[in-house]
C-alpha cells in the first residue's frame, strides 16, 4: 500500500508515529491487503499500543539506562580474553573497552583503522598494496640487506635489498632522499651506504656510533603518522586495510579512499574530523559492537542516551567525576558521588546555593524526591 | 580532502540551517528555550562545512535504529 495513505491515516488519528512504523504499516497493509476502514482500525490500536509503550514523564530513563548497561556489564569476565586477534592486529574488547568509550579517553589503548576504496580500486589487490605501504609505517630497517657496525673505522654501512623496495612499492629515489634528509655524514654509493658518527668527545664514541645505528634502523621511509603494521584482508568482493593506530584525516585525504565508509574507533578523533553528530553514532557504534561481541544484547536506546548525554554540550564528555557527574548544578549531587570533601568545601568558600532540584539532594534531607508522581505538585482549591 | 566531503560520510547525518521563522516555530513545538537544546561548536567541522554562523538552530535528521529518521536540533554556540 502507498506509504502516503497510511501518512494520511495516521494524521487523521492524531497519531505520531515514527517513519519506521508507518513504513511498516504500509507493508502490513500491503501483505493483508486491508481495506480502508480495516487500516482505520488497525492506525487506531497502534496509537493505543504505542501511546502505552511511551516512557511516562517523570521516569527515570538515566537509572534505568545505568542498570541496564550495568547488569551485562558485570557478566563480562574480568580481564580474562578482553583482547582478541583481528587477524594480526590486537583490538581491546570486553569490559575495559566499555570503560574507555563512557570515560572518553584521549589516548586509547588500541585505536584502528577500516580503511575501505573506491568501486574502481576496491577490488583491485596492486593499488590496494601500494596504499598498504604508503599509509602502513615502513622504517628502513625493513628493507635492509646488509648492516654492519665497524668499531675499528668507527663507520656504518648498510646494504639497500633492491628487491624489498619493489616488493613493498616504494620509490628508490625518495629513500635515498629522505635518508640525505635525516643523516649528514652519508656516503652514497647505489644501494651501498655508509654513515659517520658526529663525535663531540672520544670517550662516547662508542656510544654515540651504537646510537645512530639504531636512528638509521628506525628512520621510517613510508607511512602515515601514528599509523604502525597495517593488515589488508579481503571481506567479501573487496579489499579491506586494517591497521594499528589510527589517524583519520591524513588517510581521508588520500586518492581512492571511501570518504563514506572508512572509520576509525578512536571517537576523539571522529569528533575532530567529522563533528559531534558523527561521535555520538561512534559511541553507539562502538559500545554496541563491543556488547554484542561479548553476546550481551543491551537495547540500542539506553546507549542512545549515553550518547546524547556525552555529546549534549558540543563537545565529548565522559561519564563521572571528570564529565557529566562533576558538572552538575546541584553541590550536594557532586558531594554524593565523588570527592566529597572537595566539593563541600568549595561550595562554602565560593557561597554556592543548593535549589534542590535534583533527586540526590532531596534523599539527603529527606523530602520527597521529583520523580514519577513526585513530579508533580498539587494544587487545593480554596475553600470559600 | 574538499570540507564538503565528510558530509557524505555515514557518520555525519544531515544538518540542515533553520531560518528564523523555522526557528520560532520548533522552539514553540517543544516548548523550550534555545539555550535548552543540545549544542553544537562554532569550529564543528560539520558547522564549517555548512556554513552555519553562531545562534543558528541545526535540524539533524538522524538515522535511527529504532524510529528510521529521527530529527533533532542542536543550537550553534559562540
Amino acid at each position: 500500500m502507498d506509504i502516503k495513505k497510511v501518512e494520511k491515516v495516521v494524521k487523521k488519528k492524531k497519531a505520531d508515529f515514527p517513519e519506521q512504523l508507518i513504513e511498516d504499516i504500509a507493508e502490513a497493509a500491503e501483505r493483508h491487503k486491508l481495506k480502508a476502514a480495516e487500516l482505520d482500525e488497525l492506525v487506531g490500536n497502534l496509537k493505543k499500543a504505542y501511546e502505552r509503550a511511551e516512557v511516562e514523564s517523570g521516569e527515570a530513563v538515566g537509572t534505568v539506562a545505568a542498570q541496564s548497561v550495568g547488569e551485562p556489564g558485570t557478566q563480562m569476565t574480568m580481564r580474562t580474553f578482553h583482547y582478541a586477534g583481528v587477524a594480526e592486529l590486537n583490538v581491546t574488547l570486553g569490559l575495559p573497552r566499555l570503560i574507555e568509550i563512557v570515560d572518553a579517553r584521549k589516548k586509547i589503548s588500541t585505536p584502528t583503522m577500516a580503511i575501505y576504496f573506491d568501486e574502481d580500486y576496491a577490488a583491485d589487490e596492486e593499488f590496494v598494496r601500494t596504499m598498504a605501504n604508503r599509509i602502513g609505517k615502513i622504517t628502513l630497517n625493513d628493507i635492509l640487506m646488509d648492516f654492519n657496525v665497524n668499531y675499528g673505522s668507527m663507520g656504518l654501512s648498510i646494504e639497500i635489498d633492491e628487491e624489498q623496495v619493489t616488493e613493498k612499492r616504494l620509490d628508490y629515489d625518495e629513500i635515498i632522499k629522505k635518508i640525505e634528509k635525516a643523516f649528514k655524514k652519508v656516503e652514497i654509493n647505489k644501494n651501498l651506504l655508509s654513515f659517520e658518527p658526529t663525535i663531540s668527545e672520544a670517550k662516547h664514541a662508542i656510544r654515540e656510533l651504537r646510537l645512530l645505528a639504531d636512528k638509521v634502523r628506525d628512520l621510517q621511509i613510508s607511512g602515515i603518522k601514528n599509523i604502525g603494521k597495517v593488515v589488508i584482508r579481503k571481506e567479501g568482493q573487496e579489499w579491506v586495510i586494517h591497521t594499528e593506530g589510527s589517524n583519520l584525516g591524513a588517510v581521508l585525504k588520500m586518492e581512492g579512499v571511501d570518504k563514506t565508509r572508512t572509520t576509525t574507533n578512536d571517537i576523539h578523533e571522529v569528533e575532530k574530523v567529522l563533528g559531534i553528530e558523527a561521535a555520538r553514532n561512534a559511541i553507539i557504534h562502538e559500545a554496541q559492537t563491543t556488547m554484542e561481541e561479548q553476546g550481551l544484547t543491551v537495547d540500542v536506546r539506553h546507549i542512545m542516551l549515553v550518547a546524547d548525554m556525552m555529546t549534549a554540550d558540543g563537545i565529548v564528555k565522559s561519564i563521572g567525576r571528570h564529565g557529566i557527574s562533576g558538572e552538575k548544578a546541584s553541590v550536594l549531587a557532586r558531594a554524593s558521588f565523588e570527592e566529597t570533601g572537595k566539593h563541600l568545601l568549595r561550595a562554602s568558600i565560593r557561597g554556592e546555593v543548593d535549589h534542590l532540584t535534583g533527586i540526590i539532594e532531596n534523599i539527603i534531607i529527606g523530602q520527597p524526591i521529583p520523580l514519577g508522581t513526585g513530579s508533580v505538585g498539587v494544587i487545593m482549591k480554596q475553600r470559600e | 580532502m574538499v570540507k564538503k566531503d565528510i558530509l557524505k560520510h555515514k557518520l555525519v547525518p544531515d544538518h540542515v540551517v533553520l531560518k528564523k521563522n523555522q526557528i520560532v516555530k520548533v522552539l514553540k513545538a517543544m516548548e523550550v528555550h534555545p539555550e535548552q537544546l543540545p549544542k553544537i561548536k562554532l569550529d564543528d567541522p560539520v558547522v564549517k562545512a555548512i556554513g552555519a554562523k553562531e545562534g543558528d538552530v541545526i535540524k539533524i535528521t538522524r538515522n535511527s535504529q529504532t524510529a528510521g529518521k529521527f530529527v533533532s536540533y542542536r543550537l550553534v554556540l559562540g
